[in-house]
């Protein structure tokens, strides 16, 4: 208590004042040099970097079929192997993250959205709306990730905006269940009051005064989700509902290739496992630091 | 004295040496890898059976001394010289063991909120045994003595309360059972640290009582922090001033409060708002400046920035303590002088010029105003037929105890909470709507709000720009350049200047935040702003300045004020007319003055009784027995004849009293004739006219 006092201030003049660097400058630096996060952002920089230079850096053209090399063990050659098809497994990991690194940030950016508004709208009108709209959302709940992507497959057929829209649709209540709680502690605050007093609409309360001050949440609930969308994006290639063949994908590869594990064509899945695990890993070291961080 | 020896035995205890010594310590906290000093140079010793009180505003470093003496300083916190000992025993050289055998035999602490001191699931009466289980007395004896200890603390059902959780019994019962297991070690030392500072004034008010009777009856020494001179005055044989981690002045309690030898004392009492002073005689005195920020080394007096007494010496010599006479010591060069300290505001105010209020006609007309709250199928009465003006330019304060429905009626008139049907709030005799959203712009500019935590009204995610230009575009309709002309002159009228205006809240002191709060309510030219405590959470330096500025604002811009506190002194100071309420009924209203001496309700003869003061500090007291009763379950007849100390009668239980103009413009409560109260309040209350007390801990 006693160290961060602040100057008593007095009467008529009013002199100097403590000028301190703001809150959220604080947060980002202590984000920003927190050890969990650099290990996190250099994996994730790493992939990132695999998504936009992947065919360039690649050592072989990774839909290259090469019939006589054929489940080929790691080589100097081939240093991840080769698959049944006599592609090269390293040129397949390092571009088979493209379309996962940019389905997972869109999807769950779409579901912040629409969550925060929701978590909102429930939070600041309470009562029957809370009500009405927090059934709805639970019914959403309800169903599992499989169930609603293959019935929107089977409606608007495979294609990657089918599989951002579902994964959006599947996070969006929990997204709204979190911003919600912490809007209902928000509103009781007395500025929420004052901001009546003066006459101002629902929409600009609730985005201008309280939605500030909800940031915090919204941006930990955003990391934690990007993670769980990395692993749901793989989930539904690797049962065949997203990217098709030939194009390279973890979740793809894995699924074609491990009936041949018992083969004792190990390198054919593990790498893409690995790869896949690192990339979820990566994004939940920075969404610890970032939980860390506002925490405190 | 050695430690050895004291270690070898815990039943020897030296009967030459002082309870508590401390001994020139220095204490600094560890802040990004630098050791940051907060506390200098402190010494001060208690005899056995006294009572020393520790007196200063917030960062001062009262409790820091408190918890170091204890040695619970946060992790960070250390004490870098001097020595503290305890019955003779070197506090700052025990291990870990016997750290424990001290805190268990020979010190104990209270803190400030009662409700953090308990574990809240479990109940009270084991809370209480525990100590005695720790002392080695079996689960029955432990239970025995825990029920006796309860009624030492005059708790008068210690076994219904014993099998309680501590969130079914109030404040003023939590403090009493904290007390019970501090004092059932039979301590040598009792820490208070500001314990009675969440409490209400006429649970204060017992609480003192009692801790004052139960250290005559245990001869304990007590070490009593607050930031209240009333309460120390009331409390303590001696009192030592901190200011800036520093001890300014120490001295006999009365003496120093009577005639205070260092210039921050002296400055520091004048900020308190005395009885016999209103806003029409004189503006409050104010400390000018503001506290050095931890870690800032000034060369001189460290009080020297601040003083009005200051000399060229006082910048180049830091003064010792000087020995002043008569057990009393000042840390000032010029001490013989600390009482011709120029005043900071002149003596006569604008508010001197300001018309009476009398005559003028009513701007907000409350009528039968009722609200019921429903809870879990409960019914609470939080207001009931309520009736009162606000005229034009006046100050309307309104007082009780918490739960008495001041907020509930302030959030009715503001549009906040929609009172029951058939109440009616007018403005200009026209009918409001019952929420803001269906008033007009003209009306929601009339009436204001000044809230009392400036934390919570002002976003914190907003520049005071913003906060301020918001209001004056929605309600002055202001643009452009006009709107930074009158945000400029706005900022200027609360005494702030324009490099504030791109700070957020987070980077303002608390006195700086209210005054940013105030110049919105101001924003759009209102002719009533609601102060719901707006110094409560100030200290009393920075309350003083947020007073006068009130007081300012009143003059020049002719509104009138609904000004809620439960600080009476404050109230006094700035109300015209004073509304009392409890449990959601008036019952009294009229012109301060009538209503600040008698004849006036009993209720509001106990609560000006209740409050501490430090001009009166031996005055007979009238008690309210128990606590506040249940607004879901209120008393019959008169609501306030549980507590009454003039009960008449069973005339009290079975019907309620009106709301009678007793004489011209006070209207009273009661069933007493307002010539019986003249004659009875002239003599302190007979016990036995009381009705027979209620069961403890109601609701």
């Amino acid at each position: 208590m006693s160290v961060d006092a602040v100057p008593v201030e007095s009467a008529g003049a009013v002199a100097a004042e403590r000028t301190g660097p703001s809150p959220r400058g604080e947060i980002v630096r202590d984000i920003v040099r927190s050890p969990t996060f650099i290990v996190g952002a250099i994996i994730v920089g790493f992939w990132i970097f695999c998504a936009i230079f992947g065919y360039a850096i690649a050592p072989h053209n990774p839909a290259a079929e090469n019939l006589e090399g054929i489940n080929q063990a790691p080589s100097g050659a081939h240093l991840f192997g080769t698959d049944q098809l006599g592609r090269d497994m390293l040129s397949r990991v390092i571009t088979g993250v493209r379309d996962i690194i940019i389905i997972a940030p869109v999807a769950v950016i779409i579901a912040t959205v629409l969550g925060t508004a929701f978590g909102l709208v429930m939070g600041y009108f309470r009562g029957i709306v809370d009500d009405s709209v927090s059934r709805v959302l639970e019914a959403f709940l309800a169903l599992p990730l499989i169930v609603i992507s293959i019935a929107a497959i089977t409606a608007f057929g495979r294609s990657n905006l089918v599989i951002i829209i579902v994964i959006a649709i599947v996070f969006t209540p929990l997204i709204a269940r979190t911003v919600r709680t912490s809007v209902l502690l928000e509103r009781e605050l007395d500025y929420v009051a004052a901001a009546r007093l003066r006459g101002e609409k629902a929409p600009y309360i609730m985005f201008v005064e309280i939605l500030p001050n909800v940031t915090a949440p919204i941006v930990v609930e955003f990391t934690v989700r990007l993670g769980y969308a990395v692993f749901a994006i793989a989930t539904l290639s690797f049962l065949g509902f997203g990217v098709q063949p030939p194009s390279p994908d973890w979740g793809l590869d894995i699924a074609s290739n491990y009936p041949l594990v018992p083969a004792g064509y190990w390198w054919e899945v593990l790498f893409d496992a690995v790869a896949l695990a690192s990339l979820v890993i990566g994004v939940n070291l920075i969404a610890d630091a970032v939980e860390g961080a506002f925490d405190q | 004295m050695s430690t050895d020896t004291a270690a070898a035995s815990d039943v020897v205890t030296p009967v030459s040496t002082d309870a508590l010594t401390v001994d020139r310590i220095d204490i600094a906290y560890r802040v990004r890898r630098k050791d940051q000093p907060v506390v200098r140079d402190v010494s001060f010793r208690i005899g056995r059976g006294e009572s020393f009180g520790l007196v200063g505003e917030s960062g001062c470093g009262k409790s820091t001394v408190a918890l170091a003496i204890v040695r619970y300083l946060a992790r960070n916190g250390r004490v870098t010289g001097g020595s503290i000992e305890i019955d003779g025993e070197d506090v700052l050289g025990l291990n870990e063991s016997e750290l424990r055998r001290l805190r268990q035999h020979k010190v104990s602490m209270v803190y400030q909120e009662p409700g953090r001191a308990l574990n809240p699931s479990i109940v009270v009466g084991r809370q209480v045994a525990e100590v005695f289980e720790l002392a080695g007395k079996s689960d029955k004896e432990a239970l025995e003595l825990s029920e006796e200890m309860l009624r030492k603390v005059r708790i008068s059902d210690p076994v219904g309360v014993m099998k309680r959780y501590p969130h079914q019994l109030s404040g003023g019962m939590l403090q009493r059972t904290v007390i019970a297991m501090a004092l059932a070690s039979e301590p040598s030392l009792l820490i208070l640290d500001e314990p009675t500072t969440a409490l209400d004034a006429t649970v204060e008010a017992e609480v003192l009582d009692l801790v004052k009777a139960l250290r005559k009856e245990f001869g304990t020494s007590l070490l009593f922090i607050s930031h209240n001179l009333g309460v120390i005055a009331r409390m303590c044989d001696r009192v030592g001033v901190l200011y800036a981690g520093e001890m300014v002045e120490e001295g006999p309690a009365l003496e120093v409060l009577r005639d205070a030898r260092h210039p921050y004392t002296v400055g520091l009492l004048r900020c308190i708002p005395r009885r016999d002073v209103d806003k029409r005689r004189r503006a409050l005195d104010t400390i000018p400046g503001f506290l050095p920020r931890p870690g800032e080394t000034a060369e001189g007096c460290i009080f020297a920035d601040r003083c009005g007494l200051v000399q060229d010496r006082c910048r180049t010599e830091a003064p010792p303590l000087y020995d002043v006479g008569a057990g009393r010591r000042s840390r000032c060069h010029f001490y013989e002088r600390a009482q011709r300290l120029p005043r900071t505001e002149p003596a006569q105010t604008d508010a001197a010029k300001a018309k009476p209020s009398n005559g003028a006609k009513p701007l907000i007309s409350a009528r039968d105003v009722g609200k019921t709250f429903r809870l879990s199928g409960q019914e609470i009465h939080g207001l009931t037929d309520v009736s009162l003006d606000i005229l034009a330019g006046e100050t309307l304060g309104l007082v009780g105890e918490s739960g008495s429905g001041k907020t509930t009626l302030a959030r009715v008139l503001m549009g906040l909470t929609a009172p029951d049907a058939g109440s009616s709030v007018e403005l200009d005799g026209r009918a409001l709507a019952y929420l803001t959203k269906q008033r007009t712009n003209a009306e929601q500019k009339a009436l204001q709000i000044v809230f009392q935590n400036p934390d919570s009204a002002l976003n914190r995610r907003h520049s005071v720009r913003r906060l301020i230009g918001r209001s004056l575009s929605k309600l002055g309709h202001y643009t452009g350049a006009a709107l930074q002309n009158r945000l400029l002159a706005l900022l200027h009228s609360v005494r702030l200047t324009d490099r504030y205006l791109p700070m957020r809240p987070s980077q303002l002191s608390g006195g700086l935040k209210q005054r940013v709060a105030i110049a919105r309510a101001f924003a759009g030219d209102p002719r009533v702003v609601v102060c719901d405590e707006p110094t409560s959470a100030l200290d009393v330096s920075v309350q003083a300045a947020i007073l006068n500025l009130l007081n300012d604002l009143q003059t020049r811009e002719d509104v009138a004020y609904l000004f809620i506190s439960h600080d009476l002194a404050v109230v006094r100071y700035l109300s015209d007319r004073i509304a009392v309420l409890y449990l959601g009924r008036l019952m009294e209203l009229g012109s301060a003055e009538k209503v600040f001496s008698s004849p006036h309700h009993p209720y509001t003869e106990a609560l000006l009784s209740a409050v501490p003061s430090i001009d009166a500090v031996d005055r007979e007291r009238i008690r309210l027995d128990g606590e506040i009763p249940s607004a879901a379950n209120p008393p019959t007849g008169c609501v306030f004849h549980t507590r009454c100390p003039r009960y008449i009668g069973e005339i009290c239980e079975t019907t309620e009293p009106d709301l009678v103009e007793a004489e011209p413009g006070h209207a009273i409560r009661c069933h007493h004739p307002i010539e019986e109260l003249r004659r009875i309040q002239a003599s302190p209350p007979s016990p036995q006219s009381r009705p027979p007390a209620r069961a403890d801990g109601d609701g």
